[in-house]
């Protein structure tokens, strides 16, 4: 039979049942008519003939019964018989069952995850029509977007590629619908933003180049749909009113598709309002200066038949039009096109790579997994040589054994996936509806779609044929005869195997990954209690932009010394001080240029050096306790019509000057030619992130370097609940309409944590996987050998041998891989702690607790591990042993 | 119907095949051409035939198809398969070597045992 036939007969036979005994009977009579032919052709009469034929085939039921049985039960119904016998086999073991398929739901589950993120982030594109001629403008070798307003008109005026080119921003806005002023999130787009990206609006209408007529000139508001369903119940009447954006009437004039976010992956504003609004919205001075780039990133939709790559000499030539036109401002050009929805290479790249390095890692795992199951089933298969053995003596051909294994494996890796996806499904959904860090509106949304369930199905499948075919060359050699007399497979000798190499990597890999987790633990620990240069503990922030509520120029620094003054009356506050950006805050900071006093070329690549700079007042050093070294304090006179002065850190103080004393009274410039004249020095913290080198920065006073930004911060014993309500009303009392989340000052280190603590989370998370991998592998390991040396292991019994030398015969091996795996991983993690040290602060491997805890950690393993396999070898009963040979 | 002989266990599957290899028949003309080569010394109870016949399209030795007979009947003819023929040839060796070597042991003579 052709394989098609085969298949014809199979399904043929799996839903024709009825066809067949049709035949059957069909067949049956046929022979019987021939036979009466015969009859009547010497000379019996046709009526005669034919119930002489009948008389002599005898019972035709019969007959017809017993062929079907000869024909065999249906494929289905032997599919279902081995079905069930592997699920009775698996019953029977339900130790074996659970690692099994728990060890396969991991290996399938890391895939499902990885491929979920991978098909979120880089498969899927923008929610937009033609995602794949849509492409950002990126440039440097930062993979940077950054664009000024004017330099954006030129490039979308001059260039012939694109057809069409939008850019926006983004913009934190105080947004109040009624009489709750909250702190939102905007995208500035252009006009033609919507236009370029080929959007139709789900509800009103869209804003487009026509209505930008000038600064301000367009007060319109177009919500996302998630924002208008949860903050206005799908009400189609907002269409029309108007809401206040910084304290500014807007006008809500549609809603955008649903699904569409805005083109920046896992940012989800709120709404969108027109780029020329950008000084109501919070940036003034981006639409007429070209040195700020105040566009976040240009995008647009290439013309058919043009090529990225002629786009960007297109545009990089309009860069050189401009860098001839505005020499003092413009850099060489340097554009390339990307796409946008990772912001580019920029962010796009490490994530490509950061995936690629994943998916690599959750293969490994599946491999492993396979790995770990093909060894525990040939451990199986051992010990099931008899009855495998009795089974082929009994006609049982190969292949029906061979699927019988194949069986096995498809339903132990069928449950392994299933457990798999779901644990991916709740996983994803748990990140899916999370909220890394609480003040971005970011969110990953990795809902798994039905190419992750393609993938995942896939990978059951091949890994069950993967793992089910490691015992079946062992199957196949097997001679019957030879197991039924000797009671085992032949041992295939003591060399080390390729998988003896294979789990001491895991074992390996396993200690590596614990150590890296608790050394990245321990430094994250240590790092929530160290020195930042200000002190975190018992204080709050209170975090606003005066711009929301409608202050601009003088006024905002009058209603910042208010609220310093009203907070510091509040019962239990020791101290209240201002600071424009929180050190450490949100990942935000100012750095400005610097020049020696005596410089006249004030270039940037003349610079000094370029130190954070903040706005305080002179309360904030006492409120952060940050200890002044040396000099005096800001005071509420050094104003805009006093000399100008700076307080500096030690590390700028000693760069510059030589030393913390040598620094007082000295001056320096900035790059419009004011000269700053030092008046003290301060300790030295950190400022951009925790890992940092010493970093130089200065201080100016609040009235000579005014801004809306205002993060208060309050220090008090009092309990923080209590505190945060005191200061809401004393706020309320001061304004009602300005936005004003207050959090406790640990609490804003999440987003400088956050890398720490995402490296401490995958590593806990691959650590937990890498040792439940080991533990399987070693478990296999070890109850294969006890099953293959049983015999032995009862001889030696029988000859006397102790416990303890039983068990090292049984499980020697095995230990001794564990003791070396894991002494290589302990090495290679304490040698990768330093490269942790870059994401951790203060990872550190010399630490006896780390070190303790990793061989505790393995020893653990191997008791888990080699539990059962011990249990079994000692309950090796000699008497018993030799009877059933 | 005259001098006949007991099948022995298991000769009838190398029978159906010997007969079907001289080329495709029904059920019925199988029976007729086991009788016709055996000298009609050998003949087969007519029902017992196909439980025989499907267990070897199941071993896929044998495939079948619906046809019209010499009687201008439809029948359904069986003929070898390429595993069948390499079966009939194993089975025929194996069947030579017994029936000499039993022939040969009925054969000896009181004093040579």
């Amino acid at each position: 039979m052709t394989f098609f036939e085969t298949l014809r007969f199979r399904l043929g036979s799996l839903f024709g049942r009825e066809r067949i005994d049709a035949e059957m009977d069909d067949e049956l009579r046929s022979h019987i008519e021939h036979r009466a032919d015969d009859l009547e052709r010497n000379g019996m009469a046709r009526r005669e003939a034919a119930r002489r034929a009948r008389l002599e085939f005898g019972g035709v039921a019969k007959f017809a019964e017993q062929s079907k049985e000869a024909a065999g039960g249906t494929f289905f119904e032997s599919v279902i018989g081995d079905l069930r016998y592997a699920a009775r086999l698996l019953k029977k073991s339900p130790g074996f069952t659970i690692v099994a398929v728990l060890t396969l739901a991991l290996g399938i589950g890391a895939n499902a995850v990885v491929f979920s993120v991978m098909n979120a982030i880089i498969l899927r594109p923008l929610n937009v029509p033609d995602p794949q001629s849509l492409y950002s403008l990126e440039w440097g070798s930062g993979h940077g977007g950054m664009e000024s307003y004017l330099d954006y008109l030129d490039i979308r005026d001059r260039n012939t590629s694109f057809d069409g080119l939008a850019g926006y921003n983004i913009d934190a806005v105080g947004l109040d619908t009624g009489d709750n002023p909250t702190r939102c999130w905007a995208l500035s787009v252009t006009g033609n933003y919507f236009d370029v990206l080929r959007l139709q609006p789900y509800l009103g209408r869209f804003f487009h180049a026509s209505d930008e007529r000038g600064p301000n000139s367009a007060p319109y508001v177009v919500l996302t749909y998630s924002y208008w369903h949860t903050h206005f119940a799908d009400d189609p009447s907002v269409i029309g009113r108007v809401v206040q954006v910084n304290k500014h009437p807007f006008t809500i004039i549609g809603v955008a598709p649903q699904g569409f976010n805005g083109t920046l992956m896992m940012f989800n504003p709120d709404f969108f309002a027109p780029f020329v609004d950008e000084e109501q919205l919070g940036d003034p001075g981006v639409l007429a200066n070209r040195g700020v780039r105040g566009m976040f990133q240009l995008l647009g939709h290439l013309k058919p038949g043009v090529t990225p790559q002629q786009a960007a000499a297109d545009v990089n030539a309009i860069g050189e039009y401009l860098v001839k036109s505005y020499p003092k401002i413009e850099e060489a050009p340097s554009f390339e096109l990307a796409r946008p929805s990772l912001y580019g290479d920029f962010l796009g790249q490490p994530a490509r790579a950061f995936i690629a390095g994943l998916s690599l890692l959750a293969g490994l795992i599946l491999l492993a997994a396979c790995a770990n199951l093909g060894s525990l089933f040939a451990a199986r298969a051992s010990e099931r040589a008899r009855e495998l053995a009795l089974r082929m003596a009994l006609g049982s051909s190969h292949a029906r054994i061979v699927r019988q294994i194949f069986t096995e494996a498809l339903l132990i890796s069928a449950l392994g996936g299933a457990v798999g996806i779901w644990g991916s499904v709740m996983l994803l959904s748990a990140m899916t509806v999370w909220r890394p860090i609480p003040r971005f509106p970011l969110s990953m949304p990795f809902t798994p779609d039905s190419r992750v369930y393609l993938v995942a199905l896939v990978l059951t499948i091949v890994s069950g044929f993967l793992f089910g075919a490691v015992p079946v060359k062992q199957v196949l050699r097997t001679d019957p005869y030879e197991i039924v007399k000797a009671g085992s497979l032949r041992s295939p000798g003591r060399k080390f195997t390729v998988r003896d190499l294979l789990l001491g990597v895991q074992i390996a890999l396993c200690a590596l990954l614990v150590t890296s987790s608790m050394v990245a633990l321990r430094g994250l620990i240590r790092s929530m209690h160290s020195n930042f240069g200000f002190e975190t503990r018992n204080a709050l922030v209170m975090d606003t932009i005066l711009d929301m509520a409608g202050y601009s120029g003088d006024a905002v620094p009058v209603m910042q010394k208010k609220m310093i003054e009203a907070t510091e009356k509040i019962p239990g506050v020791t101290a209240a001080g201002l600071i424009d950006w929180v050190p450490l805050g949100n990942g935000s900071w100012h750095d400005a240029n610097i020049f020696r006093d005596d410089a006249t070329d004030l270039r940037p690549t003349n610079a000094f050096d370029a130190p954070v700079n903040y706005s305080i007042s002179p309360e904030y050093l006492a409120a952060a306790q940050t200890s002044l070294l040396a000099g005096r304090n800001f005071n509420w006179t050094d104003d805009k019509t006093s000399p100008r002065v700076v307080i500096v850190n030690a590390e700028l103080a000693r760069r510059m000057f030589g030393g913390t004393t040598e620094a007082l009274g000295k001056f320096f410039k900035l790059t419009d030619g004011a000269r700053l004249q030092v008046i003290g020095v301060v300790q030295d913290g950190k400022y951009k992130n925790l890992t940092e080198t010493p970093q130089t920065a200065m201080f100016y006073p609040l009235l000579q370097a005014p801004s809306s930004e205002t993060a208060m911060v309050v220090r008090s014993n009092r309990d923080p609940q209590e505190l945060t309500t005191a200061m809401r009303e004393t706020i309320r009392g001061l304004d009602p309409g300005l936005p004003a989340p207050i959090h406790t000052w640990s609490e804003t280190l999440g987003l400088p944590l956050f890398p720490a603590r995402i490296a401490t989370l995958a590593l806990g998370v691959l650590g937990a996987m890498g040792a439940v991998l080991s533990i399987t592998g070693i478990f296999g390991l070890a109850a294969y050998s006890v099953s293959k040396r049983k015999r032995e292991l009862g001889i030696r019994m029988a000859l006397g041998a102790q416990r303890k030398e039983v068990l090292e015969a049984a499980l020697g091996r095995a230990f001794k891989l564990l003791a070396f795996g894991s002494a290589a991983g302990l090495i290679l993690g304490l040698l990768a702690s330093r490269v942790l040290s870059v994401i951790v602060y203060q990872a550190t491997p010399r630490d006896p607790l780390v070190l303790a805890g990793v061989v505790l950690a393995m020893m653990l393993l191997g008791l888990v591990a080699t539990w059962i396999p011990a249990q079994r070898a000692m309950r090796v009963d000699p008497v018993m042993l030799m009877r059933e040979d | 119907m005259g001098d006949q002989a007991q099948l022995l266990p298991g000769t009838l599957d190398l029978l159906i095949l010997r007969a079907v290899s001289l080329g495709p028949l029904h059920g019925y003309g199988i029976l007729l051409r086991i009788a016709q080569i055996s000298g009609n010394a050998l003949m087969v109870e007519q029902g017992a035939l196909y439980p025989g016949l499907f267990r070897l399209v199941r071993q896929g030795l044998l495939k079948a198809n619906w046809g019209t007979s010499e009687n201008n009947r439809k029948a359904k003819f069986y003929e070898l398969t390429v595993a069948g023929r390499k079966r009939l040839r194993e089975e025929t060796d194996n069947w030579n070597r017994l029936a000499t070597a039993i022939g040969a042991a009925l054969a000896s003579q009181p004093e040579e045992a």
